[in-house]
């Protein structure tokens, strides 16, 4: 994966992460990835690490940052320093979902965590969460994209 | 001496006995270090189980045909096995219940709700697992009663001269565990036994962790009470036993009400069943109650000193290779433990070290262990743990010893 993931849809994406795991058999490497990615996410800034902001149901502390930027969803987040493996999940999830339309993301059918073969680290009593910080994030643009349609109604 | 004992333990024969170890996880080899959260049954066990439910599955007691009166003498050699085991001085001090937890809570709705009141006062210890706080919290919400709490030094072992200084005639009752389930540290439990006997105090142990390790004999200690789990000594889950001094359960009220522990019941009036069906209404777990008899048998013929002596240099080797590592630091260095190493390694999170391990076959338990309190007294969320067996070998410390290697190689 090279980052440009600008104009991809949601799936293109997965598709990539998908292949990019593909590369390895052993689930350690798989790890390692997820870790690797997890350390080039950008630093949070400190006004979001709230408790507000923290995923519920994750063991370790992540915090997830939600907001609009013009008709897309923004996705920033953090974890407690060493809690690797957790911020690597959430970094997949951003890669994925971030900058995309709040309808896309609410309902996007993400089938990247079958497919890279990982199904033990992302069930959601361990490495992080990683089903409620789906949940959060999807909840958010949920939110956004009802208001959306609320106010594309017409009036009478 | 260790030495000459443990080798006459013939490990790979055990292992034999535990089909469930012989498995590859994640691609490698399963090593099994999770004991203290539940160990694995031997085959003799798993044949008790079958053979009663191929060969005498029945309802106990009332029954008069054959099955039933073969079902109950099994279910009641069970108890007999376990008085034993305990060298509980009457066999009726034996009551089944679903576990520890079950046990506890009996014990804190009967006679906490029965003979304490407002103002008195119930101590536990810093290292209690939730089951043996939560149970005597809600009893001190609804009848007035004061939690006290004996704190404990950075080794994790009990400030026993802060112990002495909370006893007090307000005192009544005092519920410690036998052995920390997070750090291994076996507390002196005689020694507080006897003195919460000198003010008068009732007193309850939790064996737990206890009593697949250690000789355990409620009339050297003069226990009240002392509760643990079948599923934690080879024996399968969702039974326990409560074991309670004669005098102590004749004068506690009935727990719950039903079937088998009522002598007649009338709308008018029930009277209650002896003990020990007084505590054991409905239809009991009896399969598992007949499977704990093997386990007994099992732990019996290997040589309970045999198997503790084995698992102490399993704990010593592990000490000393876990040590090597720079950057890990084991939580609970009591001179007197079992064989249970809880630790932590600098900068990376418990849950990230246990999930690496899996991935590498190796089965440990990483978080607060139900003991969220201790781990605030640590300043930690949690630890991870690694907890040994008589089926475990010096080869597999070895594989944990390479696999937190691993996990420090990838996280930093």
């Amino acid at each position: 994966m090279n980052g440009q993931v600008i104009n991809m849809t949601i799936n293109e994406k997965q598709d990539e992460i998908i292949e990019d795991f593909d590369l390895f058999d052993d689930q350690l490497d798989k790890t390692q990835y997820i870790i690797d990615i997890g350390k080039k996410l950008p630093p949070m800034p400190v006004q979001f690490q709230t408790d507000e902001n923290l995923i519920r149901g994750c063991q370790s502390k992540v915090w997830l940052h939600s907001e609009m930027r013009g008709d897309t969803v923004h996705f920033e987040a953090d974890s407690e320093p060493t809690a690797q493996i957790s911020k690597g999940l959430v970094s997949l999830l951003i890669r994925i979902l971030s900058n995309e339309k709040a309808e896309d993301i609410a309902n996007a059918d993400l089938y990247f965590i079958d497919r890279i073969g990982l199904s033990n680290l992302v069930t959601s009593r361990r490495a992080g969460g990683l089903a409620s910080m789906i949940q959060q994030m999807k909840q958010f643009s949920a939110a956004q994209a009802g208001k959306n349609r609320t106010a594309e109604q017409p009036t009478l | 001496m260790q030495t000459a004992t443990h080798e006459i333990l013939d490990i790979e024969a055990i292992r034999r006995d535990f089909p469930i170890l012989d498995q590859v996880v994640n691609g490698r080899q399963l090593v099994y270090f999770d004991n203290a959260a539940t160990t694995q049954k031997p085959l003799p066990v798993l044949h008790a189980l079958t053979r009663y439910y191929e060969g005498y599955n029945a309802n106990i007691h009332r029954g008069i045909h054959t099955l039933a009166e073969k079902a109950t003498s099994a279910f009641e050699a069970s108890r007999r096995a376990i008085q034993q085991f305990l060298n509980a001085a009457h066999v009726e001090e034996i009551i089944f219940t679903y576990g520890t937890t079950d046990g506890i809570n009996l014990v804190a709705q009967t006679y906490g709700r029965r003979f304490l009141k407002e103002g008195d006062e119930i101590i536990i210890t810093t290292m209690e697992h939730h089951s043996n706080i939560v149970p005597w919290q809600m009893l001190c919400e609804e009848k007035g009663c004061v939690l006290k709490v004996i704190p404990i030094d950075d080794n994790g072992d009990l400030i026993l001269e802060e112990y002495e200084k909370l006893l007090s005639e307000r005192t009544k009752f005092v519920s410690a565990v036998h052995v920390s389930n997070a750090m291994g540290t076996i507390n002196p439990v005689k020694f507080l036994i006897e003195k919460a006997h000198a003010v008068g105090a009732k007193v309850l142990i939790d064996g737990a962790q206890a009593s697949s390790h250690i000789d355990i004999d409620v009339q050297a200690l003069d226990a009240d009470f002392y509760v643990f789990s079948a599923h934690k000594l080879y024996g399968p889950t969702g039974m326990g036993v409560l074991y309670g001094k004669r005098d102590m359960l004749n004068a506690m009220p009935p727990w719950r009400g039903g079937g088998e522990m009522i002598k007649e019941v009338t709308f008018e009036k029930t009277t209650y069943n002896d003990l020990p069906y007084k505590f054991e209404a409905g239809t009991p777990n009896i399969a598992d109650v007949i499977a704990v008899y093997a386990a007994l048998e099992y732990i019996e013929t290997l040589g309970k000193k045999k198997i503790a002596d084995y698992e102490h240099s399993l704990l010593e080797y592990a000490t000393e290779a876990l040590e090597s590592i720079e950057g890990l630091r084991i939580i609970g260095q009591s001179a007197e433990k079992i064989s249970v190493v809880s630790f932590v390694l600098d900068g990376i999170h418990h849950q990230d070290t246990g999930v690496i391990l899996d991935q590498q076959g190796i089965a440990v338990r990483t978080g607060h262990h139900c003991t969220q309190p201790l781990m605030r007294r640590f300043n930690l969320t949690g630890t991870t743990r690694a907890s040994f067996a008589v089926y475990n070998t010096k080869e597999e410390i070895d594989r944990l010893v390479q696999g937190l290697l691993r996990v420090k190689k990838m996280m930093l």
